[in-house]
């Protein structure tokens, strides 16, 4: 179920991959600790002496889960030996009762969507690796995500490579509308969901096979609430609003215009048969987020579409010579390696 | 926002740790919420009590610890604290206030048996 607002993700399907599968998996790595120290206490009788003490035990941990707790199981009878005796006294309680547990803390500090934050990450890392520049859009149904991404390829069509991940609750038709283009496009359908995930994301990367230094398009599910609180592993949110929708819908949905780095106000061409107050919709979108890029486009009659092709060229040069960056880091450290191991060599 | 959601995101949280560390019962739950958060404080609380209900953190006592709104005001360059994230600033009144505390939601410690 979505963490935010409890719609159903049991339908889930991404395009050519055949299987259901539940949403969260868990990656077991069970491994062991062993502590040996040495510690010292007193006995009743006044008489002082140490020991040494061993200390074992095992956890399990999730992908993304790191609690680490040192502490015993409280439920597995706990007693130090020596010298053959049993002492049921050193707990961390320092008592013990049959039966009775001893209350202890557990530190959790966990991000209540911190699953989806952990796969986010391996998708970022993914398209830090390979030069990606990788934007989520997002909007209400009807803003015309799906024209502007057509048109964008439309005009980004030899100069650069894009590929899209489409997300819709049912239907291919977008992703058949992208593949029209000849850009590579992989539809997820979230089903009942409401909003794409960084895990289904993950999985659409594994089917798409992306050349490196080019642009992803993710178009997520028609929805300006839940989409807010779920990071896919994007450079940036990008939230279009449509100039045929309310002005004020900065102010009536402020956390997805908070969460994105840029508007498009979309469908300017129809501004003259419309009331819709452009300065005040800004005016607004800044009220919750001061920091928000914004561009006035149609992508009917191409206006405003330079600018919106320069910041995604832009985004990809970024990625791109960071991308560069580390490989060259890499390498200069390789060299330095290498000369390294030549001058032990020569030593030896 | 959907607290009965969440609620569940929490739970899972809770068992997976029950799982990891092998304890039976949590008598308390302490949660960090911050106020640009979204998240409805009362109904978070109600609907944590149904969910919780039969596993092992059934009638925890839940411990809400509010984390304040701060923003930083471009205006007067000052850090101010924010209610809401629409808000001006309340010492210049500019509208230029970036949200810097209080949008977390985390489960922080369990209080363990």
């Amino acid at each position: 179920m979505c963490t935010v607002c409890g719609c159903g993700q049991g339908e889930t399907k991404i395009e050519g991959h055949e299987h259901a599968h539940p949403h969260d998996h868990d990656h077991p790595h069970p491994h062991d600790h062993n502590h040996d120290h040495e510690h010292e206490h007193s006995h009743a009788d006044g008489s002082v002496h140490s020991h040494p003490h061993a200390h074992e035990h095992s956890h399990g941990h999730t992908s993304h889960d790191h609690a680490h707790d040192h502490l015993h199981d409280s439920n597995t009878p706990h007693y130090h030996e020596h010298k053959g005796e049993l002492h049921y006294g050193l707990g961390p309680a320092h008592a013990h009762a049959p039966g009775m547990s001893q209350a202890r803390m557990v530190q959790i500090e966990q991000d209540i969507l911190g699953k989806n934050n952990g796969y986010a990450a391996e998708n970022r890392q993914y398209f830090a690796e390979h030069g990606l520049f990788a934007i989520n859009l997002v909007s209400s149904p009807g803003s015309g995500k799906t024209t502007l991404l057509v048109k964008t390829i439309e005009a980004l069509a030899g100069s650069l490579s894009v590929a899209v991940v489409e997300g819709d609750q049912q239907t291919s038709n977008d992703a058949d509308r992208i593949r029209a283009t000849g850009a590579a496009a992989i539809q997820v359908n979230t089903g009942k969901g409401c909003h794409l995930d960084a895990h289904m994301v993950g999985h659409a990367l594994e089917r798409l096979n992306l050349p490196d230094d080019s642009l992803l398009m993710i178009e997520n599910v028609g929805n300006l609430v839940c989409p807010a609180a779920f990071d896919l592993g994007e450079a940036h949110k990008v939230v279009i609003l449509s100039v045929t929708e309310g002005e004020d819908k900065p102010l009536k949905y402020p956390d997805m215009f908070h969460a994105a780095d840029l508007m498009i106000l979309n469908k300017v061409d129809l501004l003259p048969y419309l009331s819709f107050d452009v300065d005040k919709c800004i005016e607004y979108a800044h009220r919750i987020n001061p920091k928000l890029e914004v561009l006035k486009v149609s992508a009917t009659t191409g206006e405003g579409m330079q600018r919106w092709l320069a910041w995604l060229t832009e985004g990809v040069d970024v990625a791109v010579s960071a991308r560069q960056q580390n490989v060259n880091l890499l390498r200069q450290r390789i060299a330095e390696l290498e000369a390294q191991l030549a001058q032990q060599a020569a030593k030896a | 926002m959907h607290e009965m959601s969440l609620a569940e995101g929490i739970l899972q949280i809770v068992e997976d740790a029950a799982r990891q560390q092998g304890f039976k019962r949590v008598t308390e739950v302490r949660l960090e919420i911050g106020a640009l958060s979204g998240v409805e404080v009362e109904a978070l609380s109600f609907c944590l009590d149904v969910v919780l209900k039969g596993g092992v953190a059934e009638g925890a006592r839940l411990e809400l610890e509010k984390i304040p709104g701060r923003g930083y005001c471009l205006g007067c360059g000052e850090t101010v604290p924010v209610h809401a994230l629409y808000d001006a600033c309340p010492l210049c009144g500019s509208y230029q206030v970036q949200a810097t505390g209080g949008t977390e939601m985390r489960v922080k410690d369990l209080l363990v048996e």
